[in-house]
């Protein structure tokens, strides 16, 4: 067990690194840079901004002072000004005060060209906080529709309830967000003024996108649930449990629900990295400042630090989630052993 | 026999089968089109394709990019059934010109995915060893990068040009639509070779495959004389669904501005102009809307349709 999650971990890492590698150079080589303009800038300015931001320097070079600054953690002497305190993302004061106070300062994704008083931690203290909130909600709202659509229509087979419940569910899945979003906007912001179109000022901001998000992952996983559903119903220990006079809700519950889930399971890693990363569309679409929109524009201003920084926190979130998915396997079923 | 076929009860269909011997296809075929939701979307797919082929004949597509200021945002009328956009272009011969060019989108990136998946996953599972772990760690690798991120990359990567047109096929195309297909399909193939490789697994255990290699059959009539035919069900099964997710993918893209540059249509760049206005203006994005949404509704049927056929354990 503890050998397991120690390789796991270990290959996290190497994964992670391979993406960095990839990320980095891909990137390096899109045609254009983050301070080509239309109105080309003088080529002073262009010259002195490359090497303030060490854009000149090698690729090679640049790459390792990169990932220097993620992985390795430095002791500052002297007082911290709040902006380079800031641009890490631990930040814990050692020893002394004052002139020789000494902090210790750990992973830094470096700056943003946009803005120059930002870094790209401080875009993921303000905008993964928003990301994150919608995508739970979204996955709360996938689950909850999802898993009980997924059994009724799985317990009622080729009934009713079992064609009412899929055909809803290949509505969904078949309906992408780009479509289904501006349909709830117009019907329910705009025609019946019931929640605000689009921004995020509270709460009755987030009914709209988390709906719009979680509905195509609801029939997903309602999908998923009745196929899983249906074959464990089929297998001995469910006609044992019945034939031991157990009540139907103990065998559904606890024998064949939990055995079902293990699929669910699987795609709830990814998409769960995904949801709470941030989803381009729908954050463009209701106007959310979280992570995904940011992203877009980062791209196209080629503002290499905040792709780098999006895309390895999304990897990180995604090999963490799927270790989490393989801890949940053993958990739900004790057959599965992975050492 | 004709009694068997009007009494439609499980049991004597079965008999029937047994009765008569008949090929993997038509069994297939038979049950796909007892399948009523696969017929239906078999069905509304013609009907689609039939509206941005016949469609076409009734007007030019020099007509469809024209822009004219003088008739913008003009609503559904006699003279512009679908209304027109911001730059007076009539909606209804754009979102037949632009299903042209969604579809094809669709099936070439299809096309490049589905031959990609199946020959990494028959090579991987084949021959194994190193060839397995290094083609399997780069699906792996491919899969940890988010696909939206990865397209938005490739396509700024690749677009420098999106102004440019080139002819296919007679007609003046944006150099985007190029890109568009191949990214979709570079990086849509990871899912596909995992499950052929998983079947190739098992498959190559197989008498049939041993008696095969001890009749002296080299490794390439081994690989796609008998064990890609196969593996054809879950291959068609994803192709068929491939060619709504690309459809999708593509409308993604230009929606976000990532895609197909105007002035060539695809439903997808018709939606992205409807972006700012979705509250008067509802016409611009009802139409190309809801043919993206028939199509892939049809697709998603056809392929569960297929996925139910080919499958030993459903007998209707």
């Amino acid at each position: 067990m503890g050998k397991f999650i120690t390789r796991r971990i270990l290959w996290m890492f190497l994964v992670l690194f391979v993406i960095s590698l990839i990320t980095f150079f891909l990137m390096r080589n899109v045609p254009g840079g983050p301070f080509a303009r239309e109105k080309p800038l003088p080529e002073a300015t262009v010259k002195l901004l490359n090497e303030k931001y060490n854009l000149d320097a090698p690729v090679v070079e640049q790459y390792l002072d990169y990932i220097g600054d993620i992985v390795l953690p430095r002791i500052t002497t002297g007082k911290l000004t709040p902006s380079s305190a800031e641009d890490y993302l631990v930040s814990i004061p050692l020893s002394g005060s004052g002139e020789d106070q000494k902090t210790l300062q750990w992973i830094n994704f470096g700056p943003t060209y946009k803005s120059r008083s930002r870094s790209v931690n401080d875009i993921f203290r303000e905008n993964l906080p928003v990301s994150f909130q919608l995508g739970v909600a979204a996955l709360t709202i996938a689950l909850a529709i999802g898993v009980p659509l997924g059994t009724i229509a799985a317990l009622k087979r080729n009934t009713i309830y079992d064609y009412i419940g899929m055909g809803t569910a290949i509505l969904g899945v078949s309906f992408p967000v780009i479509i289904t979003a501006p349909v709830l906007q117009y019907l329910f912001g705009v025609q019946w003024g019931l929640v605000p179109v689009t921004g995020w000022e509270g709460p009755q901001y987030a009914i709209l996108p988390a709906f719009a998000l979680g509905f195509v992952n609801a029939a997903l996983i309602a999908r998923l649930t009745r196929a899983s559903l249906l074959q464990v119903l089929n297998e001995d220990y469910i006609r044992t449990a019945r034939a031991k006079g157990l009540t139907e809700r103990s065998v559904i519950v606890a024998h064949a629900l939990r055995n079902s889930l293990i699929p669910v399971v699987t795609i709830l890693g990814p998409l769960f990295a995904a949801l709470v990363t941030g989803t381009f569309v729908v954050e463009t679409i209701f106007g959310i400042p979280g992570m995904g929109r940011y992203f877009v524009t980062s791209i196209t201003g080629r503002d290499y630090p905040v792709i780098m920084g999006t895309i390895l926190l999304y990897a990180f979130f995604l090999v963490v989630m799927n270790l989490l998915v393989d801890l949940a396997y053993m958990w739900i079923d004790p057959r599965i052993r992975f050492d | 026999m004709a009694t068997a076929t009007q009494t439609q009860t499980g049991v004597i269909n079965l008999q029937e089968e047994r009765r008569q011997p008949q090929s993997m296809t038509r069994i297939v075929v038979r049950r796909f089109f007892a399948h009523r939701m696969a017929v239906f979307g078999l069905i509304l797919l013609v009907l689609i394709v039939l509206y941005v082929t016949v469609g076409a004949a009734f007007f030019s597509e020099d007509y469809a990019n024209k822009t004219n200021v003088r008739s913008k945002f003009e609503a559904p009328g006699a003279e512009f059934p679908f209304g027109t956009d911001s730059v007076g272009r009539d909606v209804m011969a754009r979102t037949i010109y632009g299903g042209q060019i969604s579809l094809a989108i669709g099936v070439v990136a299809m096309s490049i995915s589905v031959t990609l998946g199946t020959l990494v996953g028959l090579a991987a599972g084949y021959f194994g060893g190193l060839v397995d772990a290094i083609l399997m760690r780069l699906v792996e690798a491919i899969l940890t990068i988010p696909l939206l991120i990865l397209l938005l990359l490739l396509s700024r990567a690749l677009m420098e040009i999106s102004s440019a047109t080139t002819v296919i096929l007679g007609r003046e195309i944006s150099v985007t639509v190029v890109v568009i297909v191949i990214i979709i399909g570079l990086t849509s193939w990871m899912g596909l070779s995992r499950i052929v490789r998983s079947m190739v697994l098992s498959l190559k255990e197989q008498e049939f495959v041993v008696a095969a290699h001890s009749m002296g059959a080299g490794k390439a009539r081994i690989i796609f004389g008998h064990i890609l035919p196969n593996c054809i069900a879950p291959i068609l099964v994803s192709a068929t669904l491939e060619v709504g997710v690309a459809i999708v993918i593509e409308a993604a893209l230009s929606f976000l501005g990532f895609g197909v540059m105007p002035p060539t249509a695809t439903w997808g760049n018709i939606l992205n102009g409807a972006r700012q206005s979705i509250d008067d203006l509802w016409w611009l994005w009802v139409a190309p809307g809801a043919l993206i949404m028939a199509t892939v509704l049809a697709i998603n049927f056809i392929g569960d349709g297929l996925r139910d056929a080919f499958d030993p354990r459903s007998i209707k």
